[in-house]
């Protein structure tokens, strides 16, 4: 094991090629969206079967997994030697 | 009938052989035992195979039935691609009490009473303390005290549940209990300790972390999924199951958030990814047991394989915090990729094994008209996708650059990752022979084109959401506090307190004792000292005068 200085020349790690990959990330969710028109996703509880409900719960879901997590953090959160000593 | 011995008997008693042996024949048996179990696990059939009279009540060490087999299968599966992960780096100490842990939840997998079900899980309790206390971290002493304190109350709650039921019942029979009694809700409570259920789910990110590189891939596999077949076998459909399942999923994604520890991010999600099977086991129809049975098999794999991934850095580096690592996939690239593959199975991610077995569950609460409970497990998926999936690849392996260039993975360890990351794809691809495993006949096809549209929606998305919420979720050196927090500071300072009030009641007492003690003395000496009242010579006159004063009481009383 070595610790040298950032090699940031690795392709993956180069700028250009994450501004690919964001576009290529994009083009597929746009993708899975337009799918919904020609496959039918089979509707349980009503909402489900709307076009990109998927995408919006899932989106929406993150978001307030996220913002739970902050807030329980706020009130939660101790250094990482809390127990220590 | 006798000739059949209970299969988790080949490593528990072989974990003996492993811990005196050295070198070649220490490896041979730590790679052929975990085979040996495999094949032992075969041969038993679907019924109880022995049985015996002990202390008036009916004790069956050796039951087989499909669901127990598939656990078998998996353990022993998890102790062979443990042990090549493991042989080479792992003390001998630490093969031999992962051996005797991996037997005795092989143990737990065919017991057919109760009986013997609590000795294979004391046992399991002992193995795994010890295989935590492996670990070499500076709080690893105090956290595997914690581990195998909750574990024995764990068990003594259990051995009290199961001695009331006995009374009550006279059977000691493995059977579909209903947590209706006291006696059942002791032997409930006792199993839900081992899965990591509130209040106490905190043991497992406590300890778990806290082992070795090694050590840990083993402990992921089989406390929790044991108690996972515990309750499949003797708590089926109780409803109280489906809300504390619930709470571990949403307890697990949002402590992985908030976490720091790359392998501490992977113990809150096996409490997340318990909570699906415990919810399953609570809904408690044949495909939802189907599911819970299905999910331990794939999860089981996965989990190991992401602590295999976590353990190979950890072994690499020394290091397990997300803010000391990041950039590893220049020169880790198979660990990477491992990582990932494990990382996108527990996402479910289609063509992996999380798709094929969650799905199960999923399917089982829409089958029930379970509208909340459905949409709560499609938000927990992509919560899943945001703590697990992504989370722990991306802090441990790309976000920024950490400089560090460690080398990849040693042989037999990149062995094991391999061997799992193709049984992640395999049950993804093809999981019919896991389906033909599964307890009920399954009419499901996970891959129809809805289903998958609906999930990569649903994935993709959640992904979306992780990159654009990321500065929202930046890691600090940070824990969370969570329930333990009760026992480990707030009963240490009751008792501290305590401790003070007494030693204050003592001084006090003492210094009390102390003046009383010298008032006391010092009105002996006032009046029997050599010039008290009691000491002096009188002269004869006064004792005349008392005399008389004496005797005339005397006669007075007497006239009376």
């Amino acid at each position: 094991m070595s610790r040298g200085p950032g090699n940031g020349d690795h392709w993956l790690a180069r700028p250009r090629t994450l501004r690919i990959l964001w576009v290529l990330f994009c083009i597929v969710l746009a993708l899975t969206l337009l799918a919904q028109a020609f496959v039918v996703i089979k509707s349980y509880f009503g909402m489900d079967g709307w076009p990109g409900f998927a995408a919006v719960f899932g989106f929406l879901a993150c978001l307030a997994l996220v913002l739970a997590a902050r807030l329980l953090g706020l009130l939660l959160k101790r250094r990482d030697d809390h127990y220590d000593g | 009938m006798a000739d059949f011995l209970p299969p988790g008997l080949w490593l528990a008693v072989g974990a003996l052989l492993i811990g005196v042996l050295r070198g070649r024949a220490r490896a041979a048996l730590v790679l052929v035992l975990p085979l040996v179990t495999l094949w032992a696990v075969w041969q038993v059939p679907d019924s109880v195979v022995v049985s015996r009279e002990f202390l008036g009540l009916l004790v069956e060490p050796v039951e087989g039935s499909p669901v127990r087999r598939l656990f078998g299968i998996v353990f022993a599966l998890m102790a062979f691609a443990g042990g090549l992960f493991a042989f080479r780096q792992a003390s001998g100490r630490e093969l031999a009490a992962a051996s005797l842990y991996a037997g005795s939840a092989i143990g737990v997998c065919f017991s057919g009473d109760l009986i013997s079900l609590f000795v294979w899980w004391e046992l399991m309790a002992i193995g795994s303390t010890l295989v935590v206390w492996c670990g070499d971290r500076p709080a690893t002493r105090g956290a595997g005290l914690r581990y195998a304190v909750m574990h024995l109350s764990g068990g003594a709650l259990l051995m009290a549940g199961i001695a009331a039921h006995a009374a009550t019942t006279g059977s000691i029979d493995i059977v579909a209990l209903s947590a209706s009694t006291p006696a059942n809700w002791m032997i409930l409570a006792g199993l839900l300790i081992n899965i990591a259920a509130p209040p106490v789910s905190a043991w497992l990110a406590d300890a778990y972390p806290e082992s070795s590189a090694t050590g840990a891939v083993f402990l992921s596999a089989y406390t929790t999924k044991a108690a996972v077949l515990a309750l499949i076998l003797l708590f089926p459909g109780e409803p109280v199951l489906v809300a504390i399942g619930t709470w571990m999923i949403f307890y697990g994604i949002l402590y992985a958030l908030l976490e720091n520890d790359a392998r501490r991010i992977l113990a809150y999600s096996i409490v997340n990814q318990v909570g699906f099977m415990v919810c399953a086991i609570g809904i408690g129809t044949e495909l939802a047991l189907n599911g819970a049975a299905a999910h331990a098999f794939a999860h089981i794999i996965y989990k190991a394989l992401l602590f295999m991934s976590a353990g190979v850095v950890v072994y690499r580096t020394g290091l397990h915090r997300c803010t000391d690592l990041g950039g590893l996939f220049r020169t880790m690239p198979l660990t990477a990729a491992c990582g990932i593959v494990g990382a996108l199975s527990i996402s479910g991610f289609p063509l992996t094994s999380g798709f094929t077995t969650k799905t199960l569950i999923s399917e089982a609460a829409k089958g029930e008209g379970l509208m909340l409970l459905y949409f709560l497990l499609a938000a927990a998926s992509a919560g899943v996708f945001l703590h697990a999936g992504i989370k722990f690849p991306w802090f441990v392996f790309f976000q920024k650059d950490s400089g560090l260039r460690p080398r990849d993975a040693p042989w037999n360890m990149a062995a094991a990752m391999l061997l799992f990351s193709f049984l992640c794809l395999f049950i993804g691809v093809y999981p019919q022979p896991l389906y033909s495993l599964l307890p009920y006949p399954v009419a499901y096809d996970a891959y129809s084109a809805g289903t998958v549209l609906y999930y990569l929606q649903l994935l993709l998305f959640s992904g979306l959401a992780f990159f654009l919420l990321l500065p929202l979720m930046r890691r600090t050196e940070t824990i969370t506090l969570d329930f333990d927090w009760l026992w480990r500071v707030a009963l240490n300072r009751l008792g501290v307190r305590a401790l003070a009030v007494l030693d204050f009641a003592a001084s006090r007492a003492v210094s009390l004792g102390r003046a009383g003690g010298s008032a006391v003395t010092g009105g002996l000496r006032r009046h029997f000292g050599a010039d008290g009242a009691f000491s002096r010579s009188w002269p004869i006159g006064t004792s005349a005068l008392w005399l008389a004063l004496l005797l005339s009481v005397y006669v007075l009383i007497h006239y009376l």
